[in-house]
């Protein structure tokens, strides 16, 4: 997006944003459960996020990794970084640069600036999806039941990332850590359905 | 509650648990029993050996197996998860369990089945199927070597047949090993082992479905418990142990209960502790049923008969029945039965060398028929997976070929060896192997000493055993499937009719059918038919197709949580909650909620739309439109890009500016359209239809990648990215300028099809396009979509007092129409061209793109195809239905009647007073002026067809009021 920049530190128009389950905010933390079973469900909103497009060791792809002090990954479903800053790898030629609230435009600038003429794509998609954190003993278990890949952690480890369907969504998952942990990115009016599978999912252990 | 058939514990302990006693009701009748019992074995140790007569012709029938082959006792259970068709014999008997006898056909319930059904993907290195002696052996195996391995057994516990049995495994029994492997194996990290889990289905890729009961044995489940499971397997090697069911005999009443397979009567013995009868009668055509001879006389009951079909059988097995106490009748065979309810006595007769009957025939009484036809190894998996059987004459059974590429292994049993160190060692050995190959080398442990079991002596199967009188196709109690009610006659008539296929024998006869899909019967039908046919072996005539489910599964278990709430998303809108509580109501535009309108008390739809309609036309209106599809398209080529896949020009679009654009597919028919704008040299954000969005994004992507991958161009959805609102009417310029001061609305300064980015108000960043599905002014809001919902608020705050009015799809599509504004999907089904559209504008004459070739074609090219044109009812009350048929009204009204097109849409409009539609006609521009007619519901609506145009032909609304 290059919708003319605000100050982000406006915290009377950060006010102003609703999160697609920001309704649900207290719901979700209701119905997880601690301990060796564990399993929570949350949401975290706003994060910044940046679709980006360029040819692989090119040029213009150094000059972004430069700008944006962040390694592109090439291995595929590889994430570097850590959870707060990171580049998730989607595809041969596109990431998604990831960031806490409010780095958005800051990323898009820099980005196209190192990109200068070079064919390639930087899209702000912040607002595109919103981010549910699966975390837990038992949170593999909950998203084996639905979702088709292999989690284990010999195929799926922390640090690793797969645009895959979750239920009947499209989501972006990626571990964040060995509790495990994940984060689910997803379009925000699949946010509901999503929340209501994983809940539906965790059910078995949460009510016990 | 006394069990007279149970054994004392001194002569079987069986696997049941007599401290604690169980209690249910079988067809009102009370039963009791202990946790261990199956349904089966808890009647049969109160005597209660007989099930439902049988389904066409009402014979008494028993129970004859002791596992999933069981044709004659299905039940159906009551409670709170009433389910139909489920064998006795697998179902666990719990407290409380109520259950009635079906003869044959089950009853789905009214009622929702509430209970819990979910699935699990689990991905494995190697899975093994079965848990008797060769599966735990392959599991431990493989297990050992650190792989991901999952062992499958549809029992409530490991060890398969070795629970039936006595034999011994290094030096302990049998029982003792599975112990020890059940603790290694839960050891092992790595190792699943599911319990009162069928597989269900093999497919291609080592991909297996297995149906798991977790709380079906349970009287009472915790809340939110999975009733049953459905497991989604893939893995790298699969291990097949799936051991081998048993062969009754086709002779002349072979159906009475009473009659059991053998291995069942040694099942019922050793693992339940229960007698199924005092006075038996033993008919085997191979070794395995000594065994059960010598446990049924242990156990206390009197053999007077063992008949084998085999004139000399192995002196050793003979010696031990006689010196147990029983008689045997070695060449001879079971030839009829007697009795009422139960069985009460077989004739004997002697088989010469052809097994035809000899020799005057002895009458022996009973009342339990152990009977032995031989084994079938379970290849049912095998076959899914593709794998193809060949007839053993040795073993007498369909054994797999061995198995090529990654076609799963198969031991044991399910490979006709039937010995027990052969069944530890090929398990040890393939899961060794399977592990290995997996990527995780392991050296195959060595085979435990057993005892108590060794290989067997060959065999004489005798597929149908004649009657005292009559010929075959006389032979109506001689039955081969007991579910289906289906005899030797059955198949010497599908045999008579020129039938030779089994396939079509089978199809013919419904033999293997039924609900147990022919467990016991299949192979016996291929028997009679090749003894009919005079086949050399039933390899001759070769076997019916396994397909899956192994054993039933319920559709509640397939559908899994997709159900209710789960079973489609249901996409909104950032303001879908204002909208809901605005009383909107909703229409599905695919898996969006749309607001169709806000009715007010009192208001029908048309009320509420002609109001809305009136507002939009009159003051101000305001729509939710976030679900447009939305692309950003992006690259030094995107201008060339755009230009290709639009039928007009964008290339030349100004930056800061948008188009109206439409899209064909390649045979130049309409696919989508929507306005793009050019945000800059190299970028553009293209909109389209919200239907479409998902397909057009395919659509460039196609091109993109196969086409034109030299083309530097990168499309990103950004649907959800925003949210926008359309304002709408001639007040719409007030209420944007009051939340856009930054913005000069006026019409000089802010043109149509331009865009500005601005910050609102309250601080929003915004991106307001004048763009007009209406006619009228319009603005169309686009700010980041967590604003959405605030920012409607913002406008419906700012248009409060110009009486600004939600609207939804339904005024939408009305305003639309009376422009003549077509929608695609709509006003358009894949036959029509823009130019069919009258929309001859919006295709370049100067540029190629995608379709353009097609509009050369003759049938594309001629002037009379359907086009589209407006209709007006002669009544200006009387709506016609959309999807209504146009005709000549002189022309014939018995078919076939021409039909000259149809209505695409069709309303009731406020600024016109009158109804009217959207038609496509067939050479519909020249018929203007014409009345044609609709034949609706009984009577003739007269239509006048116009242009597709009804309100502000000339356009001058699209800048607002003149004076401001």
């Amino acid at each position: 997006m290059t919708v003319v920049s605000t100050n982000e530190s406006s915290t009377e128009v950060a006010g102003l944003r609703r999160s697609p389950l920001a309704g649900r905010r207290d719901e979700l933390a209701a119905a997880g459960v601690e301990g060796l079973r564990g399993v929570r469900l949350g949401e975290e909103p706003f994060l910044s996020q940046v679709n980006l497009r360029v040819l692989p060791a090119s040029p213009a792809a150094a000059g972004v990794e430069q700008a944006l002090g962040t390694i592109l990954p090439r291995e595929p479903n590889r994430v570097t970084g850590d959870e707060h800053d990171a580049a998730l790898w989607l595809g041969p030629d596109e990431w998604l640069v990831v960031a806490p609230d409010g780095r958005a435009d800051g990323i898009v600038e820099a980005a196209r600036t190192a990109m200068a003429d070079s064919p390639g794509s930087v899209v702000d998609v912040s607002a595109n999806r919103t981010t549910l954190r699966l975390a837990g003993p038992t949170s593999r278990e909950v998203l084996e039941k639905v979702c088709s890949l292999d989690l284990h952690p010999r195929a799926f480890r922390s640090g690793q990332c797969a645009q895959t369907l979750v239920g009947r969504a499209q989501v972006v998952l990626w571990q964040v850590g060995t509790e495990p942990a994940y984060r689910l990115m997803v379009r925000g009016s699949f946010a509901d359905y999503l929340a209501d599978l994983l809940l539906d999912a965790m059910a078995e252990f949460t009510h016990r | 509650m006394t069990s007279p058939h149970r054994l004392d514990s001194s002569v079987r302990a069986g696997r049941v648990d007599r401290t604690r006693r169980l209690r249910g009701t079988v067809d009102g009748v009370e039963l009791s029993g202990h946790p261990g019992d199956t349904l089966a074995s808890a009647l049969l140790a109160e005597g209660r050996i007989v099930a439902a007569p049988s389904i066409h012709r009402g014979r008494p029938r028993g129970i004859l197996a002791a596992d999933c082959t069981e044709p004659n006792a299905l039940v159906q259970l009551h409670g709170a998860c009433p389910e139909p068709m489920l064998t006795a014999t697998r179902v666990e008997l719990y407290d409380g369990l109520v259950a009635e006898s079906l003869s044959g056909v089950g009853r789905v319930g009214p009622e929702a089945d509430t209970a819990v059904y979910d699935k699990k993907y689990v991905h494995a290195d190697v899975v093994v199927i079965g848990a008797g002696p060769a599966g735990i052996a392959a599991a431990l195996s493989a297990g050992r070597s650190g792989a991901r391995v999952v062992l499958v057994d549809e029992q409530r516990e490991l060890g398969g047949a070795l629970l039936d049995g006595t034999e011994r495994i290094d030096g302990h029994p049998a029982t003792e090993w599975i112990g020890r492997a059940v603790r290694e194996l839960v050891e092992l990290p790595e190792v699943r082992v599911l319990t009162r889990a069928s597989a269900v289905g093999c497919y291609e890729g080592n991909y297996l479905l297995v149906a798991e009961k977790r709380t079906d044995h349970l009287a009472e489940a915790g809340p939110q418990q999975p009733r049953q499971r459905l497991w989604h397997l893939r893995t790298q090697r699969v291990v097949l142990a799936t051991g081998a069911h048993e062969r009754p005999m086709v002779f002349a009443d072979n159906d009475r209960p009473g009659i059991m397979l053998a291995s069942a009567v040694r099942s019922y013995i050793n693992r339940y502790a229960v007698l199924p009868g005092q006075q038996a009668v033993v008919f085997t055509t191979s070794d395995s049923a000594y065994t059960t001879a010598l446990e049924l006389l242990d156990a206390g009951a009197r053999v007077p008969a063992l008949v084998d079909t085999r004139p000399d059988p192995p002196a050793h097995l003979a010696e031990q029945v006689r010196a147990a106490g029983g008689q045997v009748y070695p060449g001879s065979a079971v030839v009829g039965t007697g009795g009422q309810e139960r069985i009460s006595s077989v004739r004997i007769s002697e088989l010469d060398e052809q097994g035809s009957l000899t020799g005057t025939p002895r009458e022996v009484e009973c009342d339990l028929l152990a009977v032995c036809g031989g084994w079938n190894p379970v290849v049912h998996l095998f076959s899914q997976a593709g794998g193809t059987v060949r007839w053993d004459p040795v073993v007498a059974g369909f054994l797999p070929e061995e198995p090529t590429g990654s076609l799963p292994k198969v031991v044991g049993a399910a490979r006709g060896t039937y010995d027990l160190a052969g069944c530890l060692s090929q398990g040890l050995a393939a899961g060794a192997e399977a592990a290995t190959t997996s990527g995780f080398r392991v050296a195959v442990p060595p085979v435990p000493p057993v005892a108590g079991d060794r290989p067997s002596t060959r065999p004489r199967p005798l597929w149908l055993v004649p009657a005292e009188e009559g010929t075959s196709e006389q032979w109506h109690t001689h039955f081969v499937d007991l579910q289906r009610d289906s005899t030797v006659a059955d198949i010497w008539r599908a045999l008579g009719a020129g039938m030779r296929s089994v396939e079509h024998v089978k199809r013919y006869t419904t033999i293997s059918t039924g609900q147990d899909q022919g467990k016991t019967s299949g192979v016996n039908a291929v028997g009679v038919i090749a003894d009919a046919l005079m086949a050399g072996s039933p390899g001759e005539v070769g076997t019916t197709t396994h397909r899956p489910p192994y054993t039933p599964v319920p559709f509640a278990l397939m559908a899994g949580r997709d159900r209710g709430g789960l079973h489609d998303p249901v996409r909104t809108t950032p303001m879908h909650s204002w909208h809901v509580a605005a009383g909107a109501v909703f229409e599905d535009v695919g898996q969006w909620k749309r607001a169709r309108y806000y009715p007010r008390a009192g208001e029908d739809m048309d009320a509420a739309v002609q109001r809305e309609c009136l507002a939009a036309r009159t003051g101000v209106a305001m729509q939710d439109v976030s679900t447009l599809g939305r692309i950003e398209v992006v690259g030094p080529d995107a201008p060339e890009f755009l230009n290709r896949i639009y039928t007009n020009g964008f290339a030349k679009l100004p930056v800061g500016k948008a188009r109206y654009g439409m899209m064909c597919t390649a045979d130049g028919m309409v696919l989508d359209d929507g306005v793009s704008m050019r945000l800059a040299e190299d970028r553009y954000l293209m909109s389209t239809t919200t239907g479409g969005a998902a397909g057009v994004l395919d659509w460039l992507e196609e091109w993109l990648q196969t086409e034109w991958p030299h083309l530097g161009v990168h499309c990103t959805s950004v649907i959800e990215q925003w949210a926008a609102v359309a304002v709408v009417g001639p007040d719409s310029r007030a209420v944007v300028g009051r939340i856009a001061p930054e913005l000069d609305v006026s019409a000089e300064a802010f043109g149509f099809m331009e865009f500005r980015d601005t910050v609102l108000r309250s601080g929003v960043p915004a991106r307001i396009c004048r763009v007009s599905f209406s006619g009228e002014l319009a603005y169309e809001v686009n700010v980041p979509a967590w604003y959405g919902l605030a920012v409607w608020e913002e406008v419906a705050e700012a248009g409060a007092d110009l009486g600004i009015t939600p609207y939804g799809t339904e005024t939408m599509h009305v305003l639309r129409a009376e422009k003549g504004f077509v929608i695609v999907g709509q006003d358009t089904d894949g036959t029509v061209t823009p130019l069919d559209l009258g929309m001859d504008w919006v295709v370049s004459r100067r540029k190629d793109f995608v379709g353009k070739r097609s509009f050369a074609r003759p049938d594309t090219a001629r002037t009379d195809r359907k086009q589209l044109v407006g209709l007006l009812p002669m009544d200006p009350q009387q709506q016609l239905p959309e999807g209504a048929h146009l005709v000549d009204p002189d022309g014939p009204r018995q078919p076939p009647v021409p039909m000259l097109g149809h209505v695409t849409s069709s309303y009731r409009s406020a600024a016109l007073g009158r109804t009217f539609a959207l038609a496509l006609v067939a050479d519909g521009r020249r018929r203007v002026g014409e009345v044609l007619c609709a034949p609706a519901g009984g009577t003739d609506i007269a239509v006048e067809v116009t242009k597709p145009i009804f309100y502000d032909e000339e356009g001058v609304r699209r800048d607002g009021r003149q004076y401001e």
